[in-house]
């Protein structure tokens, strides 16, 4: 198989879910019970077979530097590649013509420079971390090579209404899956759509050239400047993916992409791959504990969390503990938070290490759940 | 040699655990599951790391497979070390021949060179099939106060038990001044935990000497112990009032399971400060179903519940299907319970099938014996199981119930 190393943009699309990284980068945002959103974009990469991975970050990454650490976790601690964090560029003389760090994934990549440049693989595979997926990075790349293409964009074919368009990027291509314009943010699209998954393979000497040009010529749009101004004399791609995936662009979204991991068949899709799991930080919680008298009904569960209430449709994360009589319906609660007695919460998303005090009443209403910042006493 | 550790530990994890019957038929005891995430091994290997002790060789001899590939390089106790760290020491040929571990003392025998490396001035001796939560360091701290030459940890047990025991008896200092294994008529109820610290020298000493002696057995128990004691070493006995289980039998196996649950467990593994570790499977959080379920259990990672779960136990991958019933029993990794079969009062061991309908054991009010299932049964639909049963994958296929 042709050697591949792997770029993850940690940040790129953070504004889109200020509640949930205002305190982090994207890729650090918690999902699904036990994962943070970067650990899908890892995971299908080192089941590709993929030892080096570059994670390009811009601001907020304690938490992402946190969850990473050597990389062990994903059998990336290697002496030889593996997991390498590219934090941004800034120093006190040489930053004349960025007073600020990068907005772009153009800008983002000028971090990767050296990563890029000094790495052997014949290919980058490229990833942003907003999306969930568990896809076959071995087939892209297979298909990348034996279609010749310059870049190969992995798309999905979905319906989309104007509102969820808004914060895609949509890919329109001829019969032959050629890529012939891409569209950032499309204000009136809706229908079958293939949207793109921020997911792209090319020659990493292709990407180098980029980043040259990028640099030398000020380019800003990854979209505009690379995409649409070669796309007759390039070949861009489409790698039609077929699985289950989810866009993380609003807070609505993350509420119901969690949502849908209650259902066997995106689990299966998700997780249920033998040789695609998905890996993340190991933290040697105790196993989830239930008390006498609990009743937990169609809800993920993660370890570490003690249960003596009632959860219904939700997600709980892992060390949070649920008192006697309190009802969580429809709920996602994340890590080492602590709900107390007779507590009432409905469609409330609380982030980590809330502390819900006995008897409170929270609720929210599914299209607009009740967002709790991190660590707050209610 | 460029640098040395204070204490080595050996952990003893060879042994057949023969009285594990189908549990062991595969694997060895230490590597058997328990308390939902965990193998038995993790408790002592976990005990060191979090007692600072960084250097453990583990004496593997029966059914290896499993338990290496399960220690691995030691990552998930943070035992990979640069020097030090998890070493697997399995019987090995030399010059003079090639010999099997006759004996607990014997197997450290066999390994003085291992433990040499290291120059340490205390050794640990450990064994792989006790569960418990034990801070190593106060003991060494004991040892060095006492000036023994050798420290036994006791635990206080009924006298009724005692004679199932190593009994010790020691003076108000906590002097060790007899010693008998498994005494009919017990004189104290201070039972040997299996876990010694030595000073190094005295040891080498008396292993060489044991090793000479014609007809030893070759045993810490029977001959190292009491041949010290009788030479008026220093002997003394630390006494540890913690929770501490040997589970070498399928009742005790069961029963420390069981210890796990509840409120106010009688062993509470869920401490911030004492993380026991494990090695991860990847699997997604558990998932309950809409007609699940589940009360006074611990469940882990990758299980879906949609059946009833209550009192139990479930390792990782275990799924209960609808209508399925589980009550008062060990279910281990990857194990299926397909619709409304019954699982009572049993452990069933990795990656067994219970069959549609099937029942396996009674209740546990009405049974006497726990039931057991070994690793990899297939169990067809509407089968029986019997209480009391204790059935290998083999046992089922042949259809001996």
């Amino acid at each position: 198989m042709a050697t591949a190393a792997g770029l993850i943009f940690s940040n790129i699309h953070d504004r889109n879910v200020p509640e949930l990284t205002g305190k982090r980068s994207m890729a650090s945002v918690p999902f699904g019970g036990r994962y943070r959103l970067v650990d899908f974009a890892l995971s299908n990469m080192v089941n590709a077979n993929i030892t080096k991975v570059g994670i390009i970050t811009h601001y907020n990454y304690q938490s992402l530097v946190d969850h990473l650490g050597t990389g062990k976790d994903w059998d990336l601690a290697r002496s030889t590649g593996g997991l390498k964090i590219l934090p941004p560029q800034i120093t006190t003389f040489d930053n004349a013509g960025t007073k600020t760090v990068f907005s772009s994934r153009l800008d983002a990549l000028m971090n990767a420079y050296n990563f890029v440049s000094k790495s052997t693989e014949e290919y980058i595979v490229l990833s942003d971390c907003d999306i969930v997926c568990n896809i076959d990075l071995k087939d892209v790349i297979k298909f990348h090579v034996d279609n010749g293409a310059d870049i190969t964009l992995v798309t999905k074919n979905v319906y989309m209404t104007k509102e969820n368009a808004k914060n895609c990027t949509i890919v329109e291509s001829d019969d032959n899956g050629r890529v012939t314009n891409l569209v950032d943010n499309p204000a009136s699209m809706e229908g079958m759509l293939d949207v793109c998954l921020n997911i792209f393979v090319l020659r990493r000497e292709y990407l180098n050239r980029i980043i040259i040009d990028t640099l030398s010529r000020g380019y800003k749009s990854f979209t505009k400047d690379i995409i649409a101004a070669n796309k007759d004399n390039m070949k861009f791609m489409k790698y039609e993916y077929a699985g289950y995936f989810a866009t993380i662009n609003t807070l609505d979204g993350y509420f119901k992409s969690s949502m849908d991991l209650l259902s066997a068949e995106v689990r299966d899709c998700v997780f249920g791959v033998k040789s695609r799991p998905v890996y993340t930080k190991v933290k040697n919680s105790a196993p989830a504990k239930y008390m006498e008298g609990a009743s937990v009904k169609n809800s993920l569960i993660a370890d570490g969390c003690v249960i003596e209430g009632v959860v219904e449709n939700s997600i709980l994360f892992r060390g949070v503990h649920v008192g006697k009589g309190t009802v969580i319906k429809n709920c996602i609660i994340m890590q080492d938070s602590t709900v107390g007695k007779d507590v009432n919460l409905n469609c409330v998303i609380a982030d980590k290490n809330v502390v819900i005090k006995d008897g409170r009443n929270l609720s929210g209403h599914e299209t607009h759940p009740f967002s709790l910042a991190k660590g707050p006493v209610i | 040699m460029f640098k040395k550790k204070e204490c080595v530990a050996m952990l003893l994890a060879g042994g057949q655990g023969s009285r594990l019957y189908a549990l062991t038929e595969f694997t060895a005891k230490p590597a058997v599951s328990f308390g939902s995430k965990y193998r038995i091994i993790d408790f002592p290997l976990s005990n060191c790391i979090n007692s600072n002790i960084d250097t453990v060789g583990v004496l593997t001899q029966y059914q290896p497979l499993q338990l290496n590939e399960y220690i691995g390089n030691g990552q998930p106790w943070d035992l990979d070390r640069t020097f030090g760290g998890v070493t697997v020491l399995p019987p090995y040929q030399g010059k003079n021949g090639a010999d099997w571990y006759k004996g607990t003392a014997n197997a450290i025998y066999q390994n003085l060179k291992y433990i040499e490396r290291y120059d340490p001035e205390y050794v640990l001796i450990l064994s792989g099939d006790h569960i418990y939560k034990m801070d190593y360091a106060k003991m060494l701290q004991f040892h060095k106060k006492t000036g023994a030459a050798c420290t036994i940890s006791v635990l206080n047990v009924p006298i009724e038990e005692a004679s199932r025991f190593g009994i010790l008896s020691s003076d108000e200092n906590n002097k060790i001044f007899k010693f008998e294994e498994k005494p009919p008529k017990p004189q104290s109820t201070k039972a040997s935990m299996g876990i010694y610290i030595f000073n190094k020298d005295v040891l080498f000493k008396y292993l060489i000497e044991d090793e000479n002696t014609e007809g030893s057995s070759n045993d810490f128990g029977k001959n190292i112990i009491p041949t010290m004691l009788q030479r008026g070493e220093p002997m003394y006995a630390y006494e540890f009032d913690g929770y501490w289980k040997d589970v070498g039998t399928i009742k005790s196996l069961w029963e420390a399971n069981m210890d796990l649950l509840g409120k106010n467990p009688e062993f509470d593994i869920d401490d911030d400060n004492w993380r026991f570790r494990s090695r991860n499977v990847a699997a997604a959080p558990q998932f309950i179903g809409e007609n699940a379920v589940v009360e006074n259990s611990i469940i882990t990672e990758g299980c879906v519940i949609n059946g009833t779960v209550i009192n139990s136990v479930l390792s990782a991958n275990v799924t209960v299907e609808e209508g399925a019933v589980v009550k008062d029993s060990v279910i281990m990794q990857g194990t299926t319970v397909k619709k409304n079969a019954s699982v009572l009062y049993s452990i069933i061991d990795e990656e067994a099938i219970v069959g549609e309908g099937a029942v396996v054991g009674n209740d546990k009010e009405k049974a006497k014996e726990v039931t057991v299932l070994g690793m990899g049964a297939v169990l067809p639909a509407g089968t029986k199981i019997d209480e009391g049963k204790i059935l290998s994958a083999e046992d089922v296929k042949g259809g001996n119930k």
